[in-house]
């Protein structure tokens, strides 16, 4: 008997792997990643507090006092003054002497909101004073209660 | 006379190369996103103009006040007094941490005053105060 062999062809089979439902996934992958996203980012004012156990001693002319009492009135030096007018006290106050820091004295009593405030004005003027001046340097330091 | 039939112009938008558009902006928002770690607590923060953005977002630890006082540090409710073993551990992982404190605007300044002494005591300098942008959204 004639043995017949059989040679089977190797039938050269497509093998593609279906990519066209690759972009609904990675559609949904990227919705996914859309959404979780938080596009609030943190913002808020930035302080650097001094190191502990630093006190320097300053002389009383390079220092700029603001008083806030427990209803949110502000004092600089000896006038009382309104919130819009600490900006333009600051920014004159420190084109007189560079060298000035500002210390902030609140009433524990006061609103933490008073504090932002008053914060915020003399941010804003140091804004201001570094785009006068490049090299300015903030300085503001809380006054430190006794507890 | 012949009437010319339109030739029926085979219109097909290439569609393989959308996947790969659609990988880059998924790398995108994959590497941007940092999801809220902490639910926090319920505060009404101040408004302010002079507001900036934290650049390092990673480095933050958040501190929330809410309006009764109570003090929270990365969604564990602490005291005044036990707050600095937990800042200095916070510290001690890395020394570059920003504190964002997330106080309620009609919380008493005492309370914030008694905070920053603390945060002084364990050397976290780097503190920002939250605040919303005035005018701006709601947030």
């Amino acid at each position: 008997m004639a043995l017949r062999i059989h040679k089977k062809k190797i039938l050269s089979r497509e093998s593609e792997i279906p990519t066209a439902s690759l972009a609904d996934i990675v559609f949904l992958l990227l919705i996914f990643f859309l959404v979780t996203t938080s596009m609030d980012p943190d913002k808020g004012l930035g302080l650097t507090l001094p190191p502990p156990g630093e006190e320097t001693k300053r002389h009383k002319e390079d220092i700029l006092p603001i008083f806030i009492n427990s209803a949110g009135e502000m004092l600089i030096r000896e006038d009382i003054v309104s919130l819009n007018e600490i900006k333009e006290i600051v920014k004159r106050n420190f084109r007189k002497n560079p060298k000035l820091v500002i210390s902030l004295i609140i009433d524990l009593n006061a609103e933490y909101r008073f504090m932002v405030d008053v914060l915020d004005e003399i941010k804003l003027a140091f804004n201001d004073l570094k785009k006068e001046n490049p090299d300015f340097k903030e300085s503001i330091s809380l006054a430190t209660p006794a507890f | 006379m012949k009437i010319k039939t339109k030739a029926k112009s085979s219109s097909k938008i290439p569609t393989a190369s959308i996947a790969d558009i659609v990988f880059l902006l998924l790398i995108f928002f994959m590497s941007v996103t940092v999801f809220k770690e902490y639910q926090g607590l319920k505060v009404e923060l101040p408004l302010a103009k002079a507001t900036k953005k934290i650049e390092r977002k990673r480095m933050i630890t958040h501190i929330w006040i809410n309006a009764r006082g109570e003090i929270n540090v990365d969604d564990v409710m602490v005291t005044l007094e036990n707050i600095n073993t937990v800042m200095l551990q916070k510290i001690s992982e890395n020394p570059a941490t920003i504190v964002s404190l997330r106080a309620d605007s009609r919380v008493k300044y005492a309370i914030v005053a008694q905070l920053i002494e603390e945060l002084k005591q364990s050397n976290a300098l780097r503190v920002n105060f939250a605040t919303l942008t005035e005018g701006g959204e709601p947030g």
